[in-house]
């Protein structure tokens, strides 16, 4: 577990204090993946880096299973770290060794691990991230991809609780960072492990996270659980999110020429997969136009957000029909 | 006569020999000593400089005033106004340990310079994962600095090396002997072609010795 505790970083720039993290209370629970989504400059790094300390906030407190690490210094700041692992959008891998030697590496520095369970841990994490054949390769002999495995291999040596992801698929193609994001929610389902990641991007909020935060100008603007915020964004920022993951920047004008009301249908789980509408139109004798749709997967729970002009002369029976089905309505303006 | 005669008519080659193990000594003594005070006193300057991991702005101003005072200075002023210090180190003024000395501290500061642009180069991104890893910060000097930036380092010293064979030739001025002081000597100053060409053309195949060993091991440890 997480708490920020009214938590907030401002930097000194020329002698002049420039907040860039706003107090944040929050809680991330054990075993959930959290996720932070921002602008550059929003305050998501830092927001990150107050976990493992490599940022001091310069206010508030910031709790880790439960202990105030806050003031960590020496060697109480040393395990905080080695229970915390941490990726990167760049990887940062050491290229001067081999990517065993960079699975090692946390486990070197901590000085109390015998080389025997050191080969063995490193052997067991490359089997883990699908690297065996190559280990004995260097970060600069691999793709992309690869080296994010690499970094997950490392972050998850010393059997961290918490794994921080900074940006971690930002430079990959799609393909890959969809691959990663994969491993990242089978680590978290397998080992139990807090995940948490920060990113521009709503796909991959979307795709592994339980929750999330969105930041704007160093504000928690918007949290909750991932479907209620992507099916229902409330803060300007979290709909700009929302529809740049759907790809349906600027929709408005092209219905002007449809005719009835316009409403965007929201399904969940299992009112996904059932005849809702056709049901509808059968019972009640209402038209529709489909206008735009998408169905899609919030991590593991099926939904379908569809925009729908519909006209009848039992539009409110229509409307009440499929609200009892469980589905989610909001007229749009048009 | 023979034909080295014929070509070489002054030259004396056991003094040529004496005066090759003289430059190697030379270069080998100073630049062994320069290594050993000018990698820490780069890593010094390294980590406390602004924003680095031992940021202490006021002393790394003092550092680098005093690298910068020892840099600029000639090396032939350098080595006349070192005397009593090499006196003081060594016991001796002259010969190749009272060249030693002066080598060494005016070229220590010129490897601690390239040893601190070297560090620079490591990405930063590397530093901040194995903080986050919980690394001290020696280890992370020892286990990522010196290994992640070894090819610059190399190079570094590859270059002090080779300034330090324009150093030794100054060397003659204390009574140190070496190449350098044999063309100064015989060759300027004896009007003696031969001896200028000789020592010279040696001192190039030295260059050229120490530049290809220390790009072949750059090139070695190169993973980028």
């Amino acid at each position: 577990m997480i708490r920020f505790a009214a938590a907030s970083k401002s930097y000194r720039v020329d002698g002049a204090l420039v907040p860039a993290l706003e107090p944040v209370d929050l809680v991330i629970e054990r075993g959930e993946v959290f996720g932070i989504i921002g602008h550059s400059g929003a305050g998501k790094s830092t927001m990150l880096r107050l976990i493992n300390l490599l940022e001091r906030p310069t206010a508030g407190r910031i709790f880790v299973e439960g202990n105030d690490v806050t003031d960590a210094t020496g060697g109480e700041l040393r395990r905080l770290r080695g229970g915390i692992g941490m990726i990167f959008q760049h990887f940062n891998l050491l290229s001067s060794r081999t990517v065993a030697d960079n699975v090692a590496f946390p486990l070197r520095i901590q000085g109390n691990v015998s080389d025997g369970e050191i080969t063995a841990r490193v052997d067991e994490l490359l089997e883990l991230v699908g690297l065996t054949a190559h280990a004995r390769k260097y970060p600069a002999q691999l793709s992309g991809g690869q080296k994010q495995r690499v970094g997950i291999a490392r972050a998850l040596a010393s059997r961290p609780s918490i794994l921080l992801c900074d940006e971690a698929t930002s430079a990959l193609d799609p393909q890959t960072t969809a691959s990663v994001l994969e491993l990242l929610g089978d680590i978290n389902r397998r080992l139990g492990l807090t995940i948490v990641l920060i990113t521009h991007e709503m796909d991959v909020i979307r795709r592994v996270c339980d929750r999330v935060a969105v930041l704007d100008a160093g504000r928690v603007v918007e949290m909750g659980a991932v479907a209620d915020v992507f099916l229902h964004p409330q803060h300007p920022t979290t709909r700009r999110f929302v529809a740049e993951a759907d790809h349906r920047e600027g929709h408005g004008p092209e219905f002007s020429g449809v005719a009835g009301r316009l409403f965007r249908l929201s399904f969940r789980g299992e009112a996904t997969y059932s005849p809702v509408l056709s049901n509808v139109v059968r019972d009640t004798g209402v038209e529709y136009n489909l206008l735009s749709g998408r169905v899609d997967r919030i991590k593991d729970t099926p939904y379908g957000q569809l925009t729908l002009a519909m006209n009848g002369e039992r539009l409110d029976d229509a409307l009440a029909q499929i609200r009892n089905a469980g589905v989610d309505i909001e007229e749009v303006a048009r | 006569m023979s034909p080295m005669q014929t070509l070489f008519p002054n030259i004396d080659w056991a003094e040529i020999g004496q005066a090759c193990i003289d430059t190697l000594l030379m270069l080998g003594g100073s630049l062994l000593f320069t290594v050993v005070l000018g990698l820490p006193l780069g890593i010094w300057l390294f980590l406390t400089a602004r924003g680095q991991l031992h940021a202490k702005p006021k002393l790394y101003g003092v550092l680098s005033l005093v690298v910068n005072v020892l840099r600029s200075v000639p090396f032939i002023i350098l080595m006349i106004l070192l005397i009593p210090v090499t006196k003081a180190i060594t016991g001796v003024s002259i010969g190749i340990r009272g060249a030693i000395v002066p080598l060494v501290i005016g070229a220590a500061p010129f490897l601690a310079r390239l040893v601190e642009t070297a560090l620079r180069e490591v990405d930063r991104g590397v530093i901040e994962a194995s903080q986050a890893m919980g690394a001290t910060t020696s280890q992370i000097v020892t286990r990522v600095l010196l290994p992640e930036a070894r090819p610059g380092l190399i190079a570094g010293a590859t270059v002090t090396a080779v300034a330090l064979v324009g150093y030794t030739a100054m060397g003659g001025i204390v009574g140190a002997g070496g190449l350098g002081a044999l063309a100064y000597q015989y060759g300027y100053n004896g009007y003696k072609p031969d001896y200028m060409l000789v020592t010279v053309a040696l001192l190039v195949v030295l260059v050229q010795i120490l530049q290809s060993l220390g790009d072949r091991l750059v090139t070695r440890y190169s993973r980028r």
